[in-house]
């Protein structure tokens, strides 16, 4: 294990691309990428099947797909077809390697967790709240930003937790098709055989560290988040007869709905 | 099934106590809710006990103990002389019948394996468990062979009940335990469901203790009936009809109601009243007659009948002419009829309705038997009438009732009264 | 890609179908096991949280805490421990599997109403008879759709423990030779085969649910 406290210590790697901090860099950029991108299509499609309640069974469809595809499989799947786009759509063909098809793969999965969630959130929020907004003479959008949002907004954002988590993992895994991320120190660790041993080790202790990292802050966000009043119960949280989520099957608990992969 | 007295127990409160170690409880003396404080009654084999008092009075508590889903903090609960503590657990619950407001059927399990749950645990044969289960759901009013197979979330709330009380049946308990069972349906629905139970118990006659906080039902399904007051104390304990006329305290007073003189006329009927001759003449009878006879009447009316005995009408003295006959024109059909077993509050109410003194009593021919006044109403429940006794509480529980003999019978039969009303078409 | 490479090659499937079917019972086997010993300790920690409340928070902490780890991750930081053997795949599949399917048996446990769990006790039904008879039939549709995420995700991530070298085999085996032989075939063929036993589990698993529970079934329609 002295390996891995040697490899830390040693500056080489804290420099350069090859270096921690670059590595880190590639990583959250991809990850921030890909977030960003299926936030974008999820969140307004969420937001209207929630806040309408049609397609409803679309979006429980929807995430029953996205949860059972691996991502490594996602991954690989159009890599015959970005690489052989190259040409046709001018772009390089080793962007067509290292980035398209782990962004795609990653965009496409982080969708199903943020579009559920957000859909059980605005479902979660009670009816009442609502009526009463509209018999006082909010306009839909007016419901949507100032009441359905910020009681949802927890629920959302734990939604909005799981996908990063699905994102970053398959950032790790990207690693094999990419040339860049924390993935890289493991992936490179594997091909220098026993020598190779520290950087796996060190490569795997910043990719959990970095996992754990995101997840507490946005756990954070998540409980600032939800009204006083609700706080402690999600604290205990042990989901009762009647609790907000009544479940269907598992696609409600959104922080259930991606994998560590 | 007819005449199973000999199944049915006596349930015993022995000084029975419960505490929870509520702070304010303790510290202040002041009682906690759902406590029960030293209750002593009696259960006659056969009889339906109601427990009735406002929420927290301790009514469910003291149910509950009875199959020791809360266990007493001191005295006992005897069953048939038995202590209920002293019985290996399982065994007590499983030879009593358990309804509860919310029925909870299994609704993983079809109707008839919900009906046949006892008998299921006490080891039954499966032919006999079918056959159990089908004799239940007839007697409850189901028929067997469309419900037996059915899942309790395709039944109706009214359904659902009628099950639960046959799945409390199946493995003919001695004593019921009710709590609130007919709570979650529609007052309609509860009322058809009440007569029902009324009528079953007739036959089946098992000690049954029925928890609820409605003083209407209570009068209604009880031969006996025990008020609690918050901090689970019994306030009274008594017949209905006691607890109408002779409240014990004021809380019972008010608990009953303000018209508890209109509630004990819906348990007396029509036959405890004294009925008042008519003075009677026939179409076709001498007019002079008729008139002469008519000044026996307090009210100087003659009331016009047919040859059956049928009434036609009334003529007032001064209508009657001094000669001829009397013709069929001359009635005035003015008063409602009613018949010995109708209530006496819906009598009052049907002559209150047609504005007038008297009703007519008649047989199952429609024959006239008498006349009933609002007067002669009036003097039965003056009989009965007492005031509360609000100064002694050593007296709670004690009350005895110093309503005449007349009226034990209508009692115990409180809910014949209602069987009455049904046949009369009035519910 | 070396020009003139197929993306998909037949042939090389049909010349290949022993080893190829040699991954998917492989797999298979790195989903089974993990699966299964989820499933007990789920249900063993999620009868405990029943009865003591207060353990639901810490155990939903734990076994969130190492489902956040990255599975590449776990995968390499258990292999100085047991280097290549099984268990460096099958400690960290199973314990992905415990955040699921505790969250899930705990909620299908709770979901039974406290009415029916009272009706049963007060007729009569002794404590384990109760859990048996009433409580977990009761619970069945939420434990299977814990069992259907857990299955389906457990597939996906056993797809990456053949990342670290070659003694776990399975569909990611596949792929991975796929990729670094340049070799669209295999890698193409590896991933559609995962995502078709992930759906295929799925699928199972809803079938199933239908066919344990036949009152879910029987709704107010048939009256």
């Amino acid at each position: 294990m002295d390996g891995v406290i040697d490899f830390f210590a040693d500056p080489a790697h804290w420099t350069g691309t090859t270096g921690i901090p670059n590595r880190l860099l590639e990583h959250l950029t991809i990850s921030a990428l890909s977030i960003l991108f299926a936030t974008a299509i999820a969140l307004p499609i969420g937001l209207y099947i929630g806040h309408t309640n049609r397609g409803s069974s679309l979006a429980i469809n929807l995430a029953n797909i996205g949860r059972a595809i691996p991502s490594y499989a996602m991954m690989v799947i159009p890599l015959p077809l970005t690489l052989s786009l190259a040409p046709v759509l001018g772009y390089d063909p080793t962007f067509g390697l290292d980035f398209l098809p782990i962004f795609l793969a990653m965009t496409f999965l982080a969708i199903p967790p943020l579009l559920v969630a957000t859909y059980a959130g605005l479902r979660s929020v009670d009816r009442d709240l609502i009526e009463a907004g509209r018999g006082m003479g909010l306009r839909e959008r007016q419901i949507l930003g100032q009441i359905e949002l910020p009681l949802a907004s927890s629920i959302i954002v734990g939604g909005f937790r799981t996908a990063t988590l699905q994102v970053i993992a398959t950032a790790t895994i990207g690693a094999i098709l990419s040339g860049g991320g924390l993935g890289r120190f493991i992936f490179d660790g594997l091909n220098q055989g026993v020598a190779g041993r520290p950087s796996i080790y060190a490569g795997a202790i910043l990719v959990a560290a970095l996992a754990i990292g995101v997840d507490v802050l946005l756990s954070l966000l998540q409980t600032r988040l939800t009204p006083r009043a609700l706080r402690k119960a999600r604290r205990r949280g042990m989901p009762g007869p009647s609790g907000p989520t009544s479940v269907v099957d598992g696609a409600d608990l959104p922080e259930a709905a991606a994998s560590p992969a | 099934m007819a005449g199973q007295s000999h199944q049915a127990a006596v349930v015993e409160f022995d000084h029975v106590t419960k505490r929870y170690d509520a702070p304010t409880g303790k510290e202040s003396g002041k009682p906690t809710p759902g406590a029960v404080n030293d209750l002593s009654l009696t259960v006659p084999a056969g009889k339906i006990c109601i427990l009735v008092g406002p929420s927290g009075c301790g009514k469910t508590t003291s149910l509950k103990m009875v199959n020791r889903l809360i266990e007493p903090t001191q005295g006992r609960i005897l069953i048939d002389g038995v202590d209920a503590g002293t019985r290996e657990l399982t065994e007590l619950r499983r030879s009593i019948g358990y309804v509860i407001q919310q029925i909870g059927l299994f609704p993983h399990q079809t109707i008839g394996d919900n009906v046949a749950t006892v008998p299921r645990l006490l080891g039954w044969p499966k032919a006999r468990l079918r056959e159990r289960s089908e004799e239940l759901l007839a007697i409850v009013g189901l028929d067997p062979a469309k419900y037996r197979d059915r899942y309790p979330s395709q039944l109706s709330g009214g359904e659902r009940q009628r099950v639960g009380v046959a799945r409390a049946l199946a493995a003919d308990p001695p004593i019921m335990l009710m709590d609130e069972p007919f709570g979650a349906v529609d007052p309609i629905v509860r009322d058809r469901l009440q007569n029902e139970f009324l009528r079953l118990q007739e036959t089946i006659a098992k000690t049954i203790l029925f928890v609820t906080h409605d003083i209407d039902e209570a009068i209604k399904m009880g031969d006996l009936v025990a008020v609690f007051q918050t901090g689970g104390i019994l306030a009274q304990f008594g017949s209905p009809l006691d607890i109408l006329a002779a409240p014990a305290s004021e809380f019972v007073a008010r608990f009953v109601g303000q018209d508890r003189g209109l509630k004990r006329l819906s348990l007396l009927r029509v036959s405890d009243v004294p009925l008042q001759p008519a003075v009677t003449a026939r179409p076709g009878d001498s007019a002079a007659d008729a008139r002469r006879r008519a000044l026996d009447d307090p009210q100087r009316y003659l009331l016009v009948i047919d040859a059956n005995n049928r009434p036609l009408g009334w003529v007032a003295h001064g209508d009657i002419p001094a000669e001829g006959t009397i013709t069929e024109t001359m009635p005035n059909p003015v008063s409602p009829t009613v018949n010995k077993r109708t209530t006496l509050k819906d009598a009052l109410s049907m002559m209150l309705d047609a504005d007038v003194q008297t009703g007519i009593v008649v047989d199952r021919a429609g024959a006239v038997q008498g006349l009933l006044t609002v007067a002669a109403i009036a003097t039965k429940m003056r009989e009965g009438e007492h005031a509360p006794a609000f100064d002694d509480l050593g007296a709670l529980g004690e009350a005895e009732s110093e309503a005449g003999p007349g009226e034990i019978d209508p009692n115990l039969d409180a809910g014949a009264a209602d069987q009455a009303a049904i046949e009369q078409g009035t519910v | 890609m070396p020009p003139g490479t197929k993306i998909f090659d037949p042939s090389w499937v049909f010349s290949h179908l022993p080893s190829i079917w040699e991954r998917i019972v492989q797999h298979l086997q790195l989903t089974a096991v993990p699966l299964a010993l989820g499933i007990v300790i789920s249900l063993v920690l999620a009868i405990i949280a029943i009865r003591r409340p207060v353990t639901y928070g810490p155990v939903t902490a734990i076994t969130g805490l190492l489902y956040t780890i990255p599975s590449l991750a776990a995968f390499a930081l258990l292999r100085p421990i047991f280097g290549l053997s099984l268990l460096t795949a099958i400690i960290p599949l199973t314990t992905y599997t415990l955040l699921i399917l505790f969250r899930n048996f705990t909620a299908g446990f709770n979901a039974v109403p406290a009415e029916i769990l009272e009706a049963a006790e007060g007729m009569g039904y002794t404590r384990r008879q109760r859990l048996l008879r009433v409580e977990l039939p009761l619970a069945v549709p939420l434990i299977i759709a814990g069992i259907r995420l857990a299955s389906v995700t457990t597939i996906g991530l056993a797809t990456v423990a053949a990342v670290l070298g070659d003694a776990f085999g399975g569909l990611g085996q596949l792929i991975t030779e796929g990729i670094q032989g340049f070799f669209p075939t295999k890698y193409l063929l590896g991933a559609a085969l995962s995502v078709l036993l992930a759906f295929a589990a799925d699928v199972l698993f809803v079938r199933l649910e239908r066919v344990i529970t036949p009152w879910s079934r029987a709704r107010a329609g048939a009256r």
